[in-house]
């Protein structure tokens, strides 16, 4: 009776997708993945990617902290430390979270919605491959005698030529953009495949809550990565053809940067979250086996975030003078954003309230991911109270906040995201022994690391400092972050351990290993090229619910 | 699961849905993210209007008829393009090509206008983009915009090409409708750079 | 008044013991400044405060090495703390409560705890819960501007114009590749009009007489960020345009500082430095600050050296033909307690190793090494040191 196509269920389980005979030789099979249109296989390269880069910008890290292990410390001089948190920051935020996360949106978006690919395949091979090399031109600075040496934020006018001398600032630049370019092509695939390919009867009202972030996602991309393209633009042809944008002795401003930048930066950081939020909405309410609590406000919520990011990217500048008119202007917009935000964050604990909560590895990411992100979220109020700004600003008390939000949330989201939907792409199931020492490793390094870091901030200690002298008080919260990171450290191996060796050593998956409620799981682990032998149609948010329970299907309540 | 068949409930039928197709919203919000990049463009010059430490100065530099005769072309343009969509979904096959032909080459006078213009600016203001704040914002804008017409021009020639010798199918139309959107976005663009560059900053900015 | 402690070999000692090869430690025995107090000299791994001690001491007796933003010293870095410690509050106990709801569901619905045969009863949602959960958060927000624009008024004021019986101090501060010159305009209506560096004297309040401080914050070349914790929140200095700030304590003493905004190679190393000076100090030290440098007939070779070396390109020393403006003003160089912007502490010894290679000290400055012979260097110095 069912309207549900039923899929055959006598797939063998192989190694490879079902479409990739056995026997290809590795040439081959390099062409294949070279030359591939099929999303999922982009997906994949777009995680790898990000995981090679995550490893990379890791490694900067680490010897950051360890040359913040004592003070005064001559581990790495002062050039070398500079280059390196300016590419770890851009490393983390270009080369590891957008691209994960359109990785995993690539590989999931058409299977949730039903589709049999994205809405342009071949833009979507552009868009990782130029991903791609952006982050190689990026990192291509080395080669020029150092990488750039301004910050993530690269604050005009330290970006001249005056300032920074070398190469290495344009390749920084030219990498960006060709990277943004790519980044704005999968922006436009995810808007064109949700709004143009969903499933039929798969309204917008009805697509998963992963999905629906991505869109939301996709138009922040759309909003804030072109003011980018701009403003690294305009640096380039000061730099290359003596432009006067940022060159202030000629009338050019240094504060005009600092306004494209930040327009680009705040929506940035939620182009970071969004989706993770979106994940996390998928696992918590299959792990908890009950129907995610108030979609409509979830969804509703997700759009008053996108919209009212657009308009709080100053509250990086309460220190510049804008006046009190318009700090206060942006330290309330800063604040309406914790609105939405707690109004999801209350539904997560209702959906699993009265549960019948799993913790199995996705479950646990995500109970890491909760218990975590709320206090970035509220360091987050602390930094939008203006005055407190004042003080707390480019301190390490702003190092800690972000990388509570951006581990706390978007990497602990992801590493949920990871082993939730591992099987489904490999037909394995992930080491959850492995995946258990992975996470506490992770969870406790991870407070550790930047747990300190708020107070050494509050103990008047100001980020990007190569060196610092002993007697402020900071030595020991330097110290415990250093312990931390290289309690981090092997988590991160034991990930990448895992998902290589689960590819052979893995249980067998089947189609459906969590008994969930999306699309993705009808079909096939790992799904076939086409995804769907025939396109399903769907009548509620959870179509594998009303299939498993037809005497009781969602769309009766929805 | 342990009720016959015939207790189910029954879903109600799906309604079809009215929306655009995949490659039209690829392409509204494709014009979107430009919508971004523009006004990005546009905020920067508006900032540094009036703030050049040495001229020329629009006032000085800027002359009117020759943007507006480039002008006129680039508007009628879009015009030119909806009647060549709407001879194409009439299967007029050759009247179709003709007024693409006449679109592209309406852009093309265009930015022969532009060159024109920079020209005579480099050659006789000696305004480059290292001048001044004008010459920076002035041509990375005005640059901007006509290599979207550039780009725009090609499509068309590509479209052109393309039309000869095969079938005009659904698929070749929603292309050439595409086209069209941005051709119509590129001088929407154009009519606000126009105000932004030659009318405020030119009467304002001395 | 300052201590200092020799960090150097120490630090290279224990960088050696986890790996890092010698030959980057050059000048073995230059003397690292550090602004810390209670011990003079410490030898070996010791001073490495691995266990804390020091830390915790530092943060809570208020020692001059203490830059905590919860040790506020003036009524604008006060109100701050006020604001922190209400939002700490009410993010405190949002912290607590979700986070309690967290582990509780986490707890009691935990899968061998909960029992149950097919799935739980589904809930699609509540609309008087949704409405409750968003207009909880909305009134703790419409709590928090009320708070924050409270305070947002209270530190942000235009300066006023200087006149004269004001007990204000009126100084414009531009912040350089990595130092801080201070040019004084006027105290007490008074017009002063000298430059120094790096060290900022401000007179100290009491009970009965305001003396405030109003900073005019400028850049000469990138973005900084003027930062004294226990002083003020950071206001950045941003090359055109024009910032203020205004410093006022009752606490007299030193008030330590850095730069909070990226700037290059050496930004962790442009420290400030606030003297607050009793009145009677104060107007003793801006007496003589306002004289032109003194001369003193033995070091007049020296003198001479100096006016011919490119020394002169960069540095000024009033009274004389040296005007150069890139630099740190020399005028009173002796008067100061450090060097390199607060980096290493100024004695005849810093002094000559700092002129002798300056990147020896402070990589990266933009003073090279001029490779001067002995003898003019001493003479140099010699001059140098008779700038009280």
């Amino acid at each position: 009776m069912s309207s549900l196509v039923e899929q055959p269920r006598s797939i063998e389980l192989t190694d490879r997708p079902a479409d990739v005979p056995m026997n290809m030789g590795w040439t081959a099979q390099l062409h294949e993945w070279l030359t591939t249109v099929d999303h999922k296989k982009i997906g994949i390269m777009y995680v790898v990617m990000s995981i090679v880069f995550l490893v990379i910008g890791g490694s900067e890290a680490i010897l950051m902290r360890w040359q913040l292990f004592y003070p005064r410390s001559k581990v790495l001089d002062q050039d070398t430390f500079n280059q390196l948190f300016t590419m770890h920051g851009t490393t983390m935020v270009f080369f590891v979270g957008m691209p994960i996360l359109i990785g995993i949106g690539n590989y999931f978006v058409p299977l949730m919605i039903g589709a049999r690919d994205m809405a342009f395949p071949r833009l979507n091979a552009f868009g990782f491959w130029v991903t791609l090399f952006g982050g190689i031109m990026v990192y291509m600075s080395y080669i020029t005698g150092g990488a750039p040496a301004v910050g993530w934020f690269a604050y005009a006018p330290l970006t001249s030529t005056t300032f920074s001398r070398g190469a290495a600032t344009d390749f920084w630049a030219l990498g960006l953009i060709v990277s943004g370019i790519g980044t704005i092509a999968a922006g436009v695939n995810f808007i064109a495949t949700i709004l143009g390919m969903h499933a039929p009867g798969m309204t917008l009202r009805k697509v998963p809550f992963f999905v629906w972030t991505m869109l939301w996602t996709s138009f922040q991309i759309l909003l804030a990565i072109p003011p980018l393209t701009a403003a690294l633009t305009m640096i380039i042809f000061d730099r290359q053809f003596g432009a006067h944008f940022f060159d202030v002795p000629n009338g050019g401003s240094a504060y005009l940067w600092q306004h494209l930048f930040w327009f680009f930066g705040h929506p940035e950081v939620y182009i970071l979250i969004l989706p993770v939020f979106g994940m996390v909405s998928e696992i918590i309410p299959v792990f908890s086996r009950k129907v995610l609590f108030g979609y409509e406000f979830m969804a509703a919520a997700t759009m008053g975030i996108a919209f009212i990011s657009l308009s709080v990217w100053a509250h990086h500048m309460f220190c510049v003078g804008m006046g009190r008119m318009p700090d206060l202007f942006f330290a309330v917009a800063t604040f309406l954003v914790s609105i939405p935000t707690g109004i999801k964050f209350f539904n997560w604990l209702a959906t699993m309230y009265g549960g019948r909560i799993r913790f199995a590895s996705p479950m646990l990411f995500s109970f890491g991911f909760l218990s975590m992100f709320l206090i970035g979220g509220l360091t987050g109020i602390m930094l939008g109270a203006a005055p407190f700004d004042f003080q707390l600003s480019d301190s390490y008390f702003v190092v800690g906040h972000f990388h509570w939000v951006l581990i706390g949330g978007t990497l602990f989201g992801t590493f949920a995201g990871i082993h939730y939907w591992y099987p489904k792409v490999t037909g394995r199931m992930l080491s959850e022994r492995l995946a258990r020492w992975q996470f506490w490793l992770l969870y406790i390094g991870f407070i550790l690391t930047f747990g300190p870091m708020h107070i050494s901030g509050v103990l008047g200690m100001p980020r990007r400092i190569y060196t610092y002298d002993a007697g402020h008080g900071w030595e020991i919260w330097n110290q415990l972050s250093t312990l931390g990171a290289l309690i981090q450290a092997p988590s991160y191996a034991i990930l990448v351990y895992n998902l290589i060796t689960s590819l052979w050593k893995g249980k067998p998956a089947g189609d459906d290993p969590w008994d969930a409620w999306t699309l993705e799981w009808m079909t096939t682990s790992p799904p076939p090229s086409y995804n769907f032998e025939e396109v399903p149609t769907v009548h509620s948010r959870r179509p594998l619910w009303d299939l498993k329970h037809p005497e009781d299907p969602d769309w009766l309540y929805e | 699961m342990t009720q016959p068949a015939s207790e189910l409930p029954v879903p109600p039928p799906i309604a079809p849905e009215r929306m655009l197709k995949p490659a039209q919203w690829g392409m509204a919000s494709f014009l979107l993210s430009e919508v971004a990049f523009f006004c990005t463009l546009i905020a920067t010059y508006v900032a540094f209007m009036g703030k050049d430490t040495v001229g020329p100065t629009p006032a000085q530099a800027l002359s009117l008829p020759l943007v507006i005769a480039t002008t006129i072309c680039l508007l009628s343009s879009s015009v030119v393009i909806h009647f060549a969509e709407r001879s194409l979904k009439r299967g007029q096959r050759r009247r179709f090509a003709l007024l693409l032909a006449g679109t592209a080459a309406l852009g093309v006078l265009f930015l022969l206008g532009t060159a024109v213009e920079w020209r005579t600016l480099i050659v006789d203001h000696h305004l480059t983009i290292g001048r001044n704040l004008f010459g920076s914002t002035y041509y990375t804008l005005v640059g901007f915009h006509g290599l979207h017409v550039t780009i725009g021009v090609l499509a068309m020639l590509i479209v052109l090409a393309l039309s000869f010798g095969r079938e005009l199918t659904e698929k070749f139309r929603d292309g050439v409708e595409l086209v069209a959107w941005y051709w119509h976005f590129v001088d929407a663009v154009w009519i606000v750079v126009f105000l932004v560059v030659y009318v405020a900053s030119r009467s304002g900015g001395a | 008044m300052q201590t200092y402690l020799v960090a150097n070999q120490d630090v290279g000692g224990a960088a050696l013991r986890i790996g890092r090869r010698d030959g980057r430690l050059r000048n073995p025995t230059q003397r690292i400044y550090c602004r810390s107090t209670g011990e003079r000299e410490i030898r070996g791994i010791d001073h490495v405060d691995v266990i804390g001690q020091r830390a915790l001491l530092a943060a809570v007796q208020g020692s001059p090495g203490n830059m905590s933003i919860f040790a506020p010293a003036s009524p604008g870095a006060h109100s701050i703390v006020d604001l922190a410690i209400l939002t700490f509050v009410v993010t405190g106990l949002i912290f607590v409560i979700v986070e309690g709801v967290l582990l509780y569901s986490v707890w009691r619905f935990r899968q061998p705890r909960v029992e149950q045969v097919g799935e739980p009863p589904q809930v699609y949602g509540s609309m008087p819960i949704e409405v409750a959960w968003t207009a909880a958060p909305t009134l703790i927000v419409f709590f928090l501007v009320l708070v924050t624009t409270r305070t947002l008024w209270d530190v942000e004021k235009t300066p006023p114009e200087s006149k004269a019986g004001d007990n204000a101090l009126f100084v414009t501060v531009i912040g350089h590749q990595w130092w801080w010159e201070y040019v004084y305009e006027t105290y007490d209506g008074r017009t002063l009009g000298f430059v120094t560096a790096n060290e900022l004297h401000m007179p100290v309040s009491d009970d009965n007489t305001s003396r405030h401080v109003y900073l005019t914050l400028k850049s000469a070349d990138v973005c900084h960020s003027y930062w004294v914790p226990r002083l003020a929140g950071k206001v950045d200095l941003i090359p055109g345009r024009v910032n203020s700030l205004m410093l006022e304590t009752k606490e007299p003493g030193l008030q330590l500082g850095q730069c909070a905004e990226f700037c290059g190679a050496q930004h962790a190393n442009m420290l400030l430095r606030v003297n607050v000076d009793t009145p009677e100090e104060f107007e003793r030290w801006l007496a003589n600050e306002s004289k032109p440098a003194d001369e003193d007939a033995a070091v007049v070779d020296g003198k001479a050296n100096f006016l011919t070396q490119s020394c002169v390109n960069c540095h000024a020393v009033r009274g004389t033909p040296a005007r150069g403006t890139y630099a740190p003003d020399l005028t009173h160089l002796m008067s100061r307690q450090t060097l390199a912007s607060g980096i290493i502490e100024n004695t005849p010894e810093t002094l000559a190793d700092w002129v002798r290679d300056p990147q020896a000290v402070k990589p990266g400055c933009l003073m090279p090494a001029f490779g001067l012979n002995e003898r003019d260097q001493k003479s140099i110095v010699r001059y140098l040191l008779s700038l009280r």
